[in-house]
């Protein structure tokens, strides 16, 4: 039956675009994407046991180097993608190096001052980021030929790239490396004493996460055509954070139905009312106080009583 | 030199400033381990009640408002820990993230409330002639607004390092466990201090009011300020929150005024530099 039920969804996510309308294929572009981001922050979070407060800032600075390499510098989208990747990775590498100094609440504080002066930065270098205005008028590019504009064409490269990006992400956790990365989060000094390196698997985990986070910025920029500062925002940092807590950090696809849950939220919700922001924290409050082992953690465990009581 | 003067009265009243967002987030990270990052939100709630009060009220003092607006702040925080926070004592991340959740209740709230244009806080009338000293015009709500922040650095010292109930915050500080141990009554000190940090930044935020004026996204602005200050003066320090708290007024007006658009990246040069060598800070007691 789970097998089943499994190749259903999977035929359905594949060939959505053959019996949904142009809004939810968007929509689930967007899911796409957002859940890319999680999936890159919860290998933080949730394995590295590092919040960081400021992962928005590899989606970002990806997204406004494509943009601003394609746009007012003439390179080709190729190039442009793999500068943007080199560039973000070079950041993450460099930002590494001075959150990993600390650990704990000091690693989510400095991640926070600094993306926070990358947003500030978006903000007042008007000459090159174009400030509150953002950049538009961002073209989408066109791998082997192919066109990615028709929402059906983008929303098949978006899914590509998220099924090679869980792939690669799980690999990474379930590989030797993740089991050592799992033992610096839980046993740091044990860990030392057997002759790891406990800063060097951080460091190293900083930087992959940062380089999906980047992945996730490109196909951001790519979808929205446009990118402004609040990409760079405590907001979005906050938004893919919850998506991790809410679908259980540390689990590989619940950070995933976090993100998806988060977007259609963020998607339905701003429908009927302006205030995203508001909902955006109560829904903090909400998670921390009611589910805070997350929603699919949470489900599960309801299962596992259901089961449990019936005979 | 009359620039170099004005922006160095400048960036000692940003420093003030400063002080008094940054030594409440220090104090309470100190004591409660526990990176409150609603402080922006308290600062720029105290700018609204204080900037609105006095539109509405035009008799109002711009001291009497900052106290009522602080003691306001206050009240809210210390619901905010009561009823929210002592529920995760063992979820220090948990807590993290409420705080984050409230600051955006919070801005979004004042956005509705007070709308999305800056509203200027008029600088007190008495004080709005220029003071004049050495041959130098002196803008005279900064010279005082210097006085405020050194005075109430100094109530701050007397009280940490004087009273009895300085000796439990400092003990408890130190040594949660061991004060807890001995008698003082850790979990009320929490939302004493919790108070007390929530209304210095509201009080703050109206008396930074006639500089800063309240606008949306002012928390925004102040929380990083308030970040690096404290890393860079090392947490749970209040000498140390003090001196951070200058060296980034100076090195974000001189910043802003030489090089505006860098100013953010010259902002966190010396973040950079202290966490490099000294990672718990200049005068860090508590690693973070």
């Amino acid at each position: 039956m789970k097998w089943i039920a499994s190749a259903v969804f999977a035929a359905a996510v594949i060939l959505l675009p053959f019996f949904a309308g142009d809004f939810y294929i968007n929509l689930a572009s967007q899911i796409f994407i957002a859940a890319i981001f999680a999936l890159s922050l919860n290998l933080l979070v949730g394995f590295g046991g590092m919040t960081s407060l400021g992962h928005a800032s590899y989606l970002g600075v990806a997204a406004y180097l494509s943009a601003l390499l394609t746009s007012r510098y003439g390179f080709g989208h190729g190039t442009a993608a793999l500068v943007s990747i080199l560039g973000t990775v070079a950041m993450a590498a460099f930002f590494g190096l001075i959150a990993l100094r600390a650990t704990g609440l000091g690693f989510l504080m400095i991640t926070l001052a600094l993306s926070q002066v990358l947003w500030g930065l978006a903000y007042r270098m008007s000459d090159v980021t174009n400030g509150d205005n953002g950049i538009a008028g961002l073209t989408r590019p066109a791998p082997f030929g192919i066109s990615l504009d028709s929402a059906a064409s983008f929303y098949w490269f978006a899914f590509v790239v998220a099924v090679i990006a869980f792939v690669m992400m799980a690999i990474f956790v379930s590989s030797s490396f993740g089991s050592s990365l799992k033992g610096v989060r839980d046993q740091p000094r044990r860990m030392a004493a057997l002759g790891f390196n406990p800063w060097m698997i951080r460091w190293i985990t900083f930087i992959y996460a940062g380089f999906w986070g980047g992945i996730a910025g490109l196909l951001y920029v790519y979808y929205n055509k446009y990118i402004h500062p609040t990409s760079l925002s405590t907001t979005s940092s906050a938004e893919a954070l919850l998506g991790v807590i809410a679908g259980g950090s540390g689990t590989l696809a619940g950070p995933a139905v976090g993100a998806a849950l988060v977007l259609l939220l963020k998607n339905y919700a701003s429908a009927y009312i302006e205030r995203w922001n508001m909902l955006l924290g109560l829904v903090f409050l909400f998670i921390v106080l009611v589910m805070p082992t997350g929603i699919v953690p949470g489900l599960k465990q309801l299962a596992a009583r259901f089961r449990g009581r019936a005979p | 030199m009359q620039f170099w003067i004005i922006q160095g009265l400048n960036s000692l009243s940003l420093g003030g400033l400063l002080f008094l967002l940054s030594s409440g987030f220090s104090l309470i990270f100190g004591l409660m381990r526990l990176a409150n990052l609603t402080h922006g939100a308290f600062f720029m709630l105290g700018t609204y009640l204080g900037a609105v009060a006095l539109r509405t009220y035009s008799g109002l003092n711009i001291w009497v408002t900052a106290i009522g607006a602080g003691i306001i702040v206050a009240a809210l925080g210390g619901l905010f820990e009561r009823l929210v926070l002592t529920r995760l004592k063992t979820n220090p991340l948990g807590q993290v993230l409420v705080t984050l959740g409230m600051s955006f209740i919070i801005s979004d709230a004042c956005l509705v409330l007070w709308g999305g244009d800056s509203i200027p806080v008029p600088t007190p009338h008495n004080l709005q002639v220029p003071t004049r000293l050495f041959g130098f015009v002196f803008p005279t709500y900064r010279l005082v607004l210097v006085g405020v922040a050194i005075t109430a650095a100094i109530a701050l010292y007397f009280l940490i390092d004087r009273t009895r109930l300085g000796a439990m915050i400092r003990a408890g500080v130190d040594d949660r466990q061991m004060a807890r141990a001995v008698g003082i009554p850790v979990s009320r000190l929490f939302t004493i201090v919790f108070c007390l940090g929530a209304g210095i930044a509201g009080a703050g935020g109206v008396l930074g009011g006639p500089i800063l004026s309240a606008y949306p996204g002012l928390d925004a602005d102040m929380l990083p300020l308030a970040l690096i200050v404290v890393i860079l003066g090392g947490i749970g320090s209040l000498f140390g929150a003090f001196i951070g708290s200058f060296i980034i007024g100076f090195i974000y007006t001189f910043g802003t005024a030489l090089f505006p658009e860098l100013a953010y990246i010259i902002l966190f040069l010396p973040m950079i530099i202290v966490i490099a060598f000294r990672p718990q800070g200049l005068f860090g007691r508590v690693s973070a």
